[in-house]
């Protein structure tokens, strides 16, 4: 039975991942996970004239990437699930254009990976798709440009401040194949304890990973040991250690396993100056589909559980007084042959 | 001569000190921080203390965005003591002229000549 | 260490707002605001010396009254800005300066030049045009407004003052 507890999915036929890509842009190629990544582009604006022109072009190349390397072509997919941060998920929507599969549009801010991958893992374990290709883009420069201020603009950003990944991740699915299952996910219901800086979205979407986490376990009557690594998406400094707090707090053994945050894991603290870390929808999913995946193919992880974290706010409802709701999306992915 | 670059520096230093305090005390950011002193400097002057703050410090009174505060309140009140009350409309942006038309010419034209980096 | 409370599904984070964001407070990093302060007020300061060291320059090689002076020197200052503005390089300064490049006149014109150069993608009148004053407009309307209760205040203890026509 595909729903299990109150909010999340087992995925009995395990779905697989056949094929993956993850592009990024120059800055995220001088970070410690530069050898795990398909592509590093030299430019960042990717040879287009504007940022959201780069950014779309940064989600088609994944997305082919993926397919290519999953030996199939984009005709063959179902469904596309895919969203980022643009208005209107213009990134996704242009580079669906281009790419002419059925489109499956989805909003969860930097939780979009996460999300993507479990609506798509859904409808392949439900027989609702043979394949379906999750996949996610983010932009420094789009995204500034949108939520903050303009890119040549000189403000000093606070220690709490994290930095947009430039890049995209994708991952097509099927129901057999050699390669990772997913075999679990939990949606996550939106949580919001107030925070309203925008400047700290960490401390502000802390509470929705460990209210995610809590419920998955819950569900699943799963202990965090089932995991050889538990991440959560972008929470980087200031919210992991928020949500190491949290989950005290909560008398949650997340001791028992390892956990870390993608987001600070993708750049160099010592030489790349990104104050709290790294965001953006890229950041979970070129990790996980870069990193994290490649250290499972060489026998290093066996279970991970992705929790990809997002903020929901926009420029209006910051300026409206309101705070930040949050949320956050966990998959289970096991190494596997199905 | 060499005073006036002394204070030049003492007091635009200390200006842009009080904003930087804004921003990490009172957490606020550039445009509200701005917009907080373009006040102040309209206050200031209109207690009549930024004229003689002029005086002494030259640039360090007329470089930091408090001087926008002054002119603006400064180009009022001369049109108000020449032609009444309406005065205040007329004459708001006379001093300031200079630096509004500068300022959106030459970025109209930096956007014709350069592409942003990111 | 801790013992697994096992949770009702649903039942989520057991933290009032109150209690959270008293704990996000304190997880913030501290600022250097000692560090912050010294970097604004030298670069503060040193803008201000080139705006001086201008400032004389009309007074002296362009016979410019005192008075007078300031205005070309604004002018002068808001096109350097506005050349770093273009190269990229003044939001790298920036970042290490704080309010020391953003409260002198060049933060405001470094203000409308990046919205204009970054907006040129939504063409000139829309995108340059509309969107100049996306961080300046704040600062003209306030200061504005400001000069305008001001100047009443300082009306109502200065009546006499009121020239020309009523």
């Amino acid at each position: 039975m595909l729903l299990k507890g109150r909010q999340s999915w087992e995925y009995d036929h395990r779905p697989v991942i056949l094929g993956t890509g993850t592009v990024v842009g120059p800055f995220e190629g001088q970070g410690p996970l530069s050898g795990d990544f398909d592509h590093i582009h030299e430019e960042l604006s990717i040879g287009q004239d504007s940022w959201e022109k780069a950014e779309r072009a940064l989600f088609e190349e994944a997305a082919q990437l993926a397919a290519q390397k999953a030996g199939l072509s984009m005709n063959q997919v179902q469904f596309l699930v895919a969203g980022d941060l643009m208005n209107q998920i213009i990134s996704s929507t242009f580079a669906a254009r281009t790419l002419a599969v059925p489109f499956i549009g989805v909003f969860g801010a930097c939780s979009t990976s996460m999300l993507s991958l479990a609506v798509a893992a859904m409808l392949v374990d439900s027989g609702a798709a043979t394949y379906a290709m999750a996949a996610t883009s983010s932009h420094n420069a789009s995204a500034e440009k949108q939520f903050r201020y303009p890119t040549e603009y000189g403000s000093q950003k606070p220690p709490t401040a994290q930095f947009t990944v430039t890049g995209a991740g994708a991952a097509l699915l099927g129901k057999t194949g050699n390669g990772p299952v997913v075999t679990a996910a939990t949606l996550g219901k939106i949580v919001d304890l107030g925070v309203k800086d925008p400047f700290n979205m960490g401390a502000a979407m802390a509470p929705a990973a460990v209210d995610t986490i809590m419920a998955h376990m819950s569900d699943l009557n799963r202990s965090p040991d089932y995991y050889d690594l538990i991440v959560t998406g972008d929470l980087s400094k200031v919210g992991y250690q928020l949500a190491l707090e949290l989950f005290a707090k909560e008398g949650f053994p997340i001791d028992k396993t390892v956990y870390g945050d993608c987001g600070m894991m993708i750049y160099d603290y010592g030489k790349q100056q990104v104050q709290a870390g790294a965001s953006g929808c890229a950041c979970s999913a070129v990790v996980t589909y870069g990193h994290l995946l490649n250290r499972m193919q060489r026998g290093e992880l066996k279970r991970i559980l992705v929790v990809a974290t997002g903020a929901l706010l926009s420029t209006i409802s910051y300026q409206q007084g309101e705070s930040i709701p949050c949320i956050a999306h966990a998959v289970a992915i096991e190494s596997g042959v199905n | 001569m060499i005073m006036d670059f002394v204070w030049a520096f003492l007091v635009g230093g200390a200006i842009c000190l009080l904003g930087q305090l804004m921003m990490d005390v009172f957490k606020l950011t550039p445009p509200y921080t701005m917009s907080t002193l373009v006040v102040l400097g309209a206050i200031v002057d209109g207690l009549g203390w930024y004229d003689p703050l002029i005086e002494f410090a030259g640039a360090g009174a007329t470089v930091p965005i408090t001087s926008f505060g002054n002119a603006l309140f400064h180009g009022a009140l001369q049109e108000l003591e020449r032609n009444g009350w309406v005065g205040i409309l007329t004459g708001m942006f006379e001093v300031t002229s200079a630096g509004i038309s500068a300022a959106i010419i030459f970025s109209f034209l930096a956007a014709l000549v350069f592409r942003p980096k990111g | 260490m801790a013992q697994q409370k096992k949770k009702k599904p649903g039942e989520g984070i057991g933290l009032s707002p109150q209690e959270y964001q008293k704990i996000a407070k304190q997880a913030e990093p501290k600022r250097n605001v000692l560090m912050n302060g010294v970097r604004a007020y030298l670069v503060g300061g040193l803008i201000c010396v080139i705006g001086q060291l201008v400032q004389t320059g009309f007074i002296e090689w362009f016979g410019f009254e005192k008075k007078e002076a300031g205005n070309p020197t604004v002018a002068v200052m808001i096109l350097l800005s506005t050349i770093l503005t273009g190269l990229g390089v003044y939001d790298k300064i920036a970042q290490w300066a704080g309010a020391g490049t953003s409260v002198p006149v060049t933060g405001f014109a470094n203000s409308m030049a990046s919205s204009a150069i970054e907006h040129r993608s939504e063409g000139f009148v829309l995108g340059v045009g509309g969107k100049m004053f996306k961080i300046a407009g704040p600062v003209i309307v306030c200061g504005t407004v400001a000069a305008f209760f001001v100047a009443i205040v300082y009306m109502i203890f200065h009546p006499e003052l009121a020239g020309g026509g009523k």
